[in-house]
């Protein structure tokens, strides 16, 4: 615990910050942010897991320096995939103040209605995110989101279970030596994508076909597979449950300082390059408040803790320059261009493709059995006939049985 | 023979505590992952109580959970005074509905109380749009609360009216005939001679209230996580010895509460038993 | 005290949340997201019959074994003194008041490939072996949390079986055997019904277990219904069809159970 703390601490120290529980985050306006303060506000902030700065190791405690700072409580909630906010958006069940989706969902809900527009006055900090991230392809005249994060997906591997030999390509998810050793996402674009690479085909697919091609070569997989999961693989991959993993680099960064046998390489056949921006929803009550909180996360100084302990690429060029060279220098997180020029970013497919990938995934997610579509029904019919034949047997009985009684004496009856 | 059915009793038992005796066992463990025994802390105890989420996320349990119980207790009592008056077929038919909430499956009913918020919500923006009102409905405690009376309020029904049952008509007649009005009668008479039902049905409905999961996830907004929830978000992401030491409270909690159940129960029934004996 | 007006709220409770969301799952089940007529939704769910049967399987075989654990423990504790009966049902019912959640969660810990029967089969140089996301750590996952639905009805309903019954079966000859099949399952068919009921419905729609201990990749019909209104799969449509599918298919079973259990003389025992 005191080891911790001093780690902490020292980090803390390197990031030339005070210990957060000393003094609180120094912000350049600070009448901005407590103009609300008194006023019993509340926002709803729904993000990934393991995806905000909790004031453990030493980092900041992003939530509750923004609920001292401004007055505004934070009702913080985790979601595990894209297409989960998708679904809860959709239910029209959540009202969400803030949501951290990826770039192609960002696309996906700017299509369809679901995002309020930002107003940029209110988001002074914006000026601090790199240029090479205004007017992305998910949004293209920039009105709805702000990046929050980026980052790169590779495979993470156990180095006392995996041969150096076989590393470099995708092409180790498919070797049967690791059988049962090997994790996948509970995703589809992430599994879908990746299958795609391997195949020779861009990550976002084109046509039906390629998307037939890319089920098939998973479900060659699935045998070899341990189990589909999302954010269970830190605790799969730190304590050695699992050899191999494909997932998001920023958490390999994570999980490599769990367990220092970890290792983690991009494929050379090139990858995904994702970002992940905040938006408000139009079910927000609080949009100011909302917009506050954003801009808050890119205040250098908190952006600068929040993304070290995340582990995560950041946008924001203030953050960068306080953060430490470690940090900054990982070529994990901040891969060398040759590396990014092999990405590919996630698009929004067409209503028909999005469908037909959710029936692919389903269907790779489904047994392998083969069961005739009519068994149900007749199994329906089998209960309805039995049921049926039981009564009218025991009416039958009931009547012989009274019958009989009705010839006893009347004394035995 | 006697040696064996005992092995046999001491299995099964180990089966059902083993689980939770690994629980509480590894949340007084130093280490972060699941894998070794590093020393003995009770670090994560400390933690547990610092949690925000968790706290909150105990009180709207809570909060829940008596509200439920209790609109669902006494609209379920109601109830049963009334379905044991009704004709047959009325009977018969009420009850075939309200057994529907126990026996289907849970995700069925939380997938349909879903369905039923959602179709609400836009009643209410075309009502709104209509008539320039502006209610709302956000998934939240409202929907949470909702949706535990629904399956709460059968248990109390299958609680209170066996107890109704058993109970002599004449009672209340004969209360009546000694001058009592019919809401006298109802709460001197009828009402404390039906209480056990009430109590077990409450009692039933609350505890269903504070574990239930599933219809929860489906009718829960984003401010009212109950702890359920909460613990299954828990176990998505980098898991935490905190759930462990959070599973060692929940079960020293719950022994207390069913041993302080138990033995007032039983020091009753010995009352009970040795006024019989005075009375013979 | 003679009139029903006392239930009309509840009546219209019930109307708004039990009868009108079935409702509305049918509705759903049968028309298109622009609220067109249509049978699409519920052809569908034929492919997913493989979905069905497995977890239609896994969930009998955990019914059966439930059965086949709870039947002599049952027996036993009925066999009690009533206060060691009291103990015995409370020490059974114990671990059914934590969260659910919580205990399959330590299976995961126990199951694990470093978990701690890996481990301690590690100490005899054995493993380590392949325990969870199987089929079969499913199947531990539904009885453990299960059984004690199991044992319940089936004690409620032994308990009233007077020791002189068996006594007298085993005067006129009955070998333990005999004692069994002939007098205590009769008897008994009552509680196996509802027993059997009480742990398959569970089984057969969780979602949790499954995914906990199954690895996510071999759904079942609870995984399947989730997946399409709160998962990876936004199709609410298609969740409904499966739900309408699921909910016929469980009450036609409950159905069948049910006269069973009425057939044979549990009235016997009144």
């Amino acid at each position: 615990m005191k080891k911790i703390l001093m780690m902490g601490a020292a980090i803390c120290l390197a990031l030339g910050l005070s210990l957060p529980a000393l003094a609180a985050v120094q912000v350049e306006d600070e009448a901005y942010y407590t103009r609300f303060k008194g006023q019993g506000k509340s926002i709803n902030v729904h993000n990934w897991g393991e995806y905000i700065a909790d004031g453990s190791d030493g980092y900041l405690d992003v939530v509750k320096e923004f609920e001292e700072l401004t007055g505004i409580k934070v009702n913080y909630t985790t979601f595990s995939t894209n297409e989960e906010v998708y679904a809860r958006l959709r239910n029209g069940g959540a009202n969400y103040d803030i949501l951290v989706p990826s770039d192609y969902m960002v696309a996906r809900m700017i299509r369809e209605g679901m995002l309020e527009k930002l107003d940029f006055d209110n988001l002074p900090n914006f000026k601090y995110i790199d240029e090479s991230f205004h007017n992305p392809n998910f949004d293209p005249t920039n009105e709805y989101s702000v990046p929050y994060t980026w980052g790169t997906v590779g495979i993470i591997y156990n180095t006392m279970m995996v041969d150096e030999q076989d590393l470099g390509s995708w092409d180790l998810l498919w070797n049967a030596k690791y059988m049962k050793n090997i994790l996948m996402f509970a995703n589809p674009r992430d599994d879908f994508g990746i299958a795609l690479k391997r195949l020779g085909y861009p990550m976002n697919p084109e046509n039906p076909q390629q998307l037939q091609e890319a089920l098939e070569l998973l479900k060659e997989q699935k045998p070899l597979v341990q189990a589909y999961v999302m954010d269970e693989i830190f605790d799969k991959m730190i304590g050695g449950e699992a050899a191999i993993a494909p997932y998001y680099a920023g958490d390999a960064i994570t999980m490599m300082q769990d367990n220092p046998d970890l290792g983690y390489f991009v494929p050379e056949e090139g990858t995904n390059r994702f970002v992940d921006a905040v938006v408000i929803p139009t079910c927000a009550q609080e949009k100011e408040c909302a917009e506050m909180f954003i801009n808050f996360l890119m205040e250098p100084e908190v952006a600068a803790s929040n993304i070290s302990y995340i582990g995560y690429s950041s946008p924001n060029n203030g953050a960068l320059a306080i953060m430490p060279k470690e940090i900054t220098g990982n070529k994990i997180a901040y891969p060398d261009d040759e590396v990014i020029a092999k990405t590919e970013g996630w698009i929004d497919l067409s209503p028909e493709m999005n469908l037909a990938v959710d029936a692919a995934w389903t269907e790779l997610l489904s047994t392998d059995e083969q069961y005739s579509r009519w068994l149900i029904p007749i199994m329906m019919l089998v209960c309805i006939i039995m049921s049926i034949t039981i009564n009218v047997s025991r009416a039958y009985r009931k009547r012989r049985d009274r019958k009989y009684a009705d010839q006893l004496p009347p004394r035995t009856r | 023979m006697k040696w064996l059915s005992k092995t046999y009793v001491g299995l099964v038992l180990a089966f059902l505590y083993a689980p939770i005796l690994v629980l509480i066992v590894f949340s007084f463990n130093q280490s972060k992952s699941r894998g070794a025994w590093t020393g003995f802390t009770l670090g994560w105890y400390q933690k547990l109580f610092t949690n925000d989420t968790i706290i909150q996320a105990l009180i709207n349990t809570m909060f829940v959970a008596v509200v439920s119980s209790v609109v669902a207790t006494a609209l379920g009592t109601l109830a049963a005074i009334g379905i044991a008056n009704m004709k047959k077929w009325q009977r018969g038919l009420v009850m075939n509905v309200t057994y529907m909430p126990v026996i289907n499956p849970e995700i069925v009913t939380g997938v349909s109380l879903m369905l039923l918020f959602v179709f609400l919500r836009s009643v209410l923006s075309y009502l709104n749009a209509k008539f320039g009102w502006n209610l709302q409905l956000e998934f939240g405690f409202v929907t949470l609360i909702l949706a535990h009376i629904t399956f709460n309020v059968p248990y109390v029904i299958l609680n209170v009216l066996p107890k109704l049952r058993q109970m002599d008509t004449f009672v209340y007649e004969a209360a009546l005939d000694l001058g009592c009005s019919p809401s006298q009668a109802f709460f001197k008479v009828v009402i404390p001679e039906i209480m056990p039902g009430i109590l077990s049905g409450f009692l039933m409905s609350f505890t269903y209230s504070l574990d239930d999961f599933i219809i929860s996830y489906f009718v829960a907004g984003a401010t009212s996580q109950t702890l359920p929830i909460v613990i299954f978000s828990m176990t998505r992401r980098k898991v935490s010895p905190e759930i462990n030491a959070l599973s060692a409270i929940i079960f020293v909690v719950v022994l207390a509460v069913l041993l302080a159940v138990n033995l007032y129960d039983s020091r009753r029934e010995k009352e009970n038993r040795m006024k019989a004996r005075a009375r013979a | 005290m003679k009139t029903k007006t006392p239930a009309l709220p509840y009546v219209l409770w019930m109307i708004i949340f039990t009868v009108i969301p079935l409702a509305l799952v049918a509705f759903y089940a049968i028309t298109d997201p622009q609220g067109h007529f249509t049978i699409d939704y519920i052809s569908q769910v034929g492919e997913y019959t493989p979905v069905l049967v497995r977890s239609i399987w896994l969930a009998a075989v955990s019914s059966v074994i439930s059965l086949l654990i709870a039947y002599p423990l049952a027996f036993w504790i009925s066999r009690r003194a009533w206060n060691h009966q009291r103990t015995m049902v409370m020490l059974v019912m114990l671990p059914m008041w934590m969260n659910f959640l919580l205990r399959t969660y330590a299976w995961m810990t126990i199951l694990e490939k470093n978990g701690l029967i890996n481990r301690f089969l590690g100490l005899f140089g054995i493993g380590p072996l392949e325990l969870i996301y199987t089929p079969g750590a499913v199947v531990l996952g539904m009885i453990y949390n299960y059984l004690p639905a199991m044992i319940l009805p089936l004690y409620s309903i032994m308990t009233k079986i007077p020791n002189s019954i068996i006594e007298a079966a085993q005067d006129l000859g009955c070998n333990t055997w005999d004692v069994l099949w002939k007098v205590l399952v009769p008897l008994t068919v009552p509680g196996i019904s509802t027993g059997v009921i009480m742990v398959f419905v569970p089984s057969v729609s969780t979602f949790i277990i499954s995914r906990m201990l199954g690895g996510g990749g071999n759904l079942l019909i609870g995984d399947l219904i989730e997946l399409q209104f709160l998962g990876n799969a936004y199709n609410p449509n298609l969740g409904a069809a499966i739900s309408l599918v699921l909910m016929v298919l469980i009450l036609l079973c409950m159905s069948v159970t049910n006269q069973f259990g009425d057939e044979e003389k549990g009235e016997m025992l009144k």
